[in-house]
């Protein structure tokens, strides 16, 4: 059996705490909602916010299996819902010819029968145990196209699919279904009204901390209070993309990894690769700009 | 906003009905704020406020959020309009008291009813509304517009033409229809040329004859039209023919699948959705509404990069072409704007810029701005007359250029020579 739901935003906030993910209330509250409605969780925001690891979480929270559907241009049918397995079926089809089976409707139900069914992802998220409904995690929706997209519909209001040769597969329990999208391209409305929408912002330095002294916890304190403040300049800044939380904790990993216990010019420019994934604003962080910012960072916690 | 805002507290129903009829006239008020709230929205805020529970000011605004914003953008629409309407601190509080979710089971389908009768009634008030201002523009086909006179047109430049010319232009752009420029998606559909076999259908058609006969069927790529995402300068050098590519670009937006337009003088603005609307009056109105820069100067660089940082990632996907109309006259120094070109060139699958400039006949450019733009871009096309639009067209259909057309490396040359 799975872990219960949590019956509460509070409950729901500290099931996420215990997994070392440092959610704001929004969230929390929006998680809740979803969980309990039994709809599905739109979230959008910039990469590296950790919108994939929500669903991550919430599988070992709720002691449920995760099914990932990863999406891509050209994404359909056959690798994401359910495929045969055509060279057993040819192999059935000589095989009663050797037998002598010549009764057409019992060949054909031979033939499309369970064992020849390759389950994909979303066939696996209707079929789950009893009484423990996967987490369906369907990541970056929006690098598949329209046409993938309509069909989900089908599937997040019925909670059903629908095989020609086979039959109508309807989910016994809802699975609870986890939609990331980087917003490279609009989902349409009807897709985003049958879902909760929610959008996964960059935390704040406090949170961001919190975050860093948990997912990277041998790093120094000043070290950490030094990167994540840097990061949250950065992110101030016109860059064309800024560093994410995912990021952050790479780079105070990488930092502590090197015996660093406090950010100077040179290790910032040595290791802004990690943050940085633009030329353009790697050589903007490496001439003086970065010195300023850091310069900035020092006072902010010599002051404070 | 403040009807709205205070009906609830004339409102003399039962406690219990309260709490459905603010959030319907919540959702109104977003309505009419320009989101789109549909009357299923409203219903599903009541379940989702039921099912979260009493909690705080700050719960009850996520709660709504989640269900009643759709898209990032209207997250400060939302902001605005929760403060405002649930001003009164106590209002939310003293709402949040006088329901109890056990008691709720009974009383909760007469809320959603009432609910959905005035979200209706909202509704089709708004579609009256709606309706008397999408009047069917006159669409008559003007039969005195004889061959010749076209011709005529065809050769005039847009800056010279009289009002009237410009009606039968804007009419003439408008009838225009682009050929159709095709990528493959990695889809595929049932096909005659025996290249890749179709497993599914062979079985499905093994089946028919029992499975005596495995005769293999075949499928090829599925093609489907390229996003196009349009560039459109509006300055003040620009402007006698800003107003007549809008009208170009409606057409467009109405005939193919993705468009995403921009118009850019000294900013960036996005009038998709604008031009959206069918009816061309409407959306060119709207447009214009939209765009705060008319006719003023143009920062070609400074606004490509803003299209590059903010937009490039989220439009130009799925291998768009990308048209730039700009005559190139770059107020501003030019290196940003030579390195905002090479990236955003280097982003798309085709960049092809229209110049209006060469009307003049022999074209020298002694701006700085097209020199340092030329050598980015895949095509360079003179845009001045219809003849040229239609040339357009032809350019965005095959993607070759016909033997007559120069490169842009030509033009840059020539330029050079010249100079």
């Amino acid at each position: 059996m799975s872990a219960p739901l949590p019956k509460s935003i509070d409950e729901t906030l500290s099931m996420l705490n215990s997994q070392d993910y440092v959610a704001d209330r929004a969230l929390a509250t929006v998680l809740f909602l979803s969980l309990k409605m039994g709809r599905p969780l739109f979230l959008e925001g910039e990469a590296g916010v950790g919108k994939t690891e929500i669903a991550k979480v919430l599988a070992k929270a709720l002691e449920r299996p995760l099914i990932r559907l990863q999406c891509y241009e050209g994404l359909d049918i056959s690798s994401a819902v359910y495929e045969w397995n055509y060279p057993a079926q040819m192999l059935e089809i000589r095989m009663s010819e050797a037998a002598g089976i010549s009764d057409r409707d019992r060949l054909e139900h031979d033939i499309f029968a369970d064992r020849y069914l390759i389950r994909r992802p979303v066939l696996e998220a209707l079929s789950g145990e009893p009484g423990r409904p996967p987490v369906f995690l369907i990541d970056e929706l929006d690098r598949t196209d329209e046409a993938f997209e309509a069909f989900l519909l089908e599937v997040l209001s019925d909670f059903q699919v629908t095989i020609p040769e086979y039959g109508t597969i309807k989910a016994a329990e809802r699975p609870a279904v986890i939609i990331t999208t980087n917003r490279t391209r609009e989902i349409h409305d009807a897709l985003k009204r049958r879902c909760l929408y929610h959008w996964v912002d960059y935390p704040n330095a406090e949170r961001e901390l919190e975050i860093v002294a948990r997912k990277a916890p041998e790093a120094n304190k000043r070290l950490s209070e030094e990167i994540v403040r840097f990061v949250q300049k950065l992110r101030q800044m016109e860059l064309f993309k800024v560093p994410g939380v995912a990021e952050t904790i790479d780079w105070a990993t990488a930092l502590t990894e090197l015996d660093k216990i406090a950010l100077d010019p040179a290790t910032i420019s040595d290791t802004i690769g990690v943050l940085l994934k633009y030329q353009d604003d790697i050589a903007r962080l490496q001439g003086s700009e970065g010195k300023r910012v850091l310069d900035d960072v020092k006072a902010e916690l010599a002051s404070a | 906003m403040e009807t709205t805002a205070s009906d609830p507290q004339k409102n003399s129903k039962p406690a219990e009905g309260r709490l459905a009829d603010n959030i319907v006239y919540f959702a109104r008020t977003l309505r009419k704020a320009g989101m789109k709230v549909g009357p299923a929205q409203v219903n599903d805020a009541i379940e989702a406020v039921l099912a979260a529970g009493i909690g705080t000011r700050h719960d009850f605004y996520w709660t709504l959020h989640s269900v009643l914003v759709t898209r990032h953008e209207d997250s400060v629409v939302f902001d605005e309009a929760f403060r405002l309407y649930w001003r009164s601190r106590d209002l939310v509080e003293k709402m949040l008291q006088m329901f109890s979710p056990k008691a709720a089971d009974r009383s909760e389908k007469e809320k959603k009813r009432a609910a959905e009768s005035r979200v209706a009634e909202a509704l089709f008030e708004g579609q009256k509304n709606r309706d008397q201002e999408e009047e069917p523009p006159q669409v008559e086909f003007d039969a005195r517009m004889s061959f010749s006179g076209q011709e005529v047109l065809r050769e005039k430049d847009f800056a010279q033409m009289t009002a009237s010319e410009m009606a039968l232009a804007k009419k003439a752009l408008s009838e225009l229809r682009l050929p159709d420029d095709e990528v493959k998606t990695r889809r595929y559909k049932p096909s005659g040329r025996k290249q890749r076999v179709d497993p599914r259908r062979t079985m499905r058609y093994a089946m028919r004859t029992g499975g005596d006969l495995i005769i293999p069927q075949f499928r090829e790529p599925r093609v489907v039209h390229p996003p196009l995402v349009v560039l459109a300068d509006i300055s003040g050098s620009m402007s006698q023919y800003s107003r007549v590519f809008l009208h170009f670009l409606h057409a467009l937006t109405e005939h193919r699948r993705h468009v995403h337009t921009f118009l850019f003088g000294t900013r960036l603005t996005n009038i998709t959705r604008q031009m959206r609307y069918r009816d061309i009056d409407a959306a060119i109105d709207d447009s214009a509404r939209a765009v705060e820069d008319w006719s003023g100067g143009t920062r070609i660089g400074e606004t490509l990069a803003t299209f590059n940082r903010q937009w490039s990632r989220r439009v130009l996907s799925q291998g768009a072409i990308v048209l730039l109309i700009t005559d190139g006259l770059e107020r501003d120094e030019v290196d940003g704007l030579e390195h905002e070109m090479d990236r955003l060139h280097r982003s798309c699958r085709r960049l092809i810029w229209l110049n209006p400039l060469l009307r003049f006949e022999g074209f020298q450019a002694k701006a700085k701005g097209v020199r340092a733009m030329l050598p980015h871009v895949d095509e360079f096309r003179p845009v001045h007359s219809l003849e040229t639009i239609s040339d357009l067209c032809l350019a965005l259909g095959t993607g070759t250029s016909s033997n007559r057309l120069k490169t842009p490396m030509d033009w840059l040359r020539e330029l050079d020579r010249a100079a």
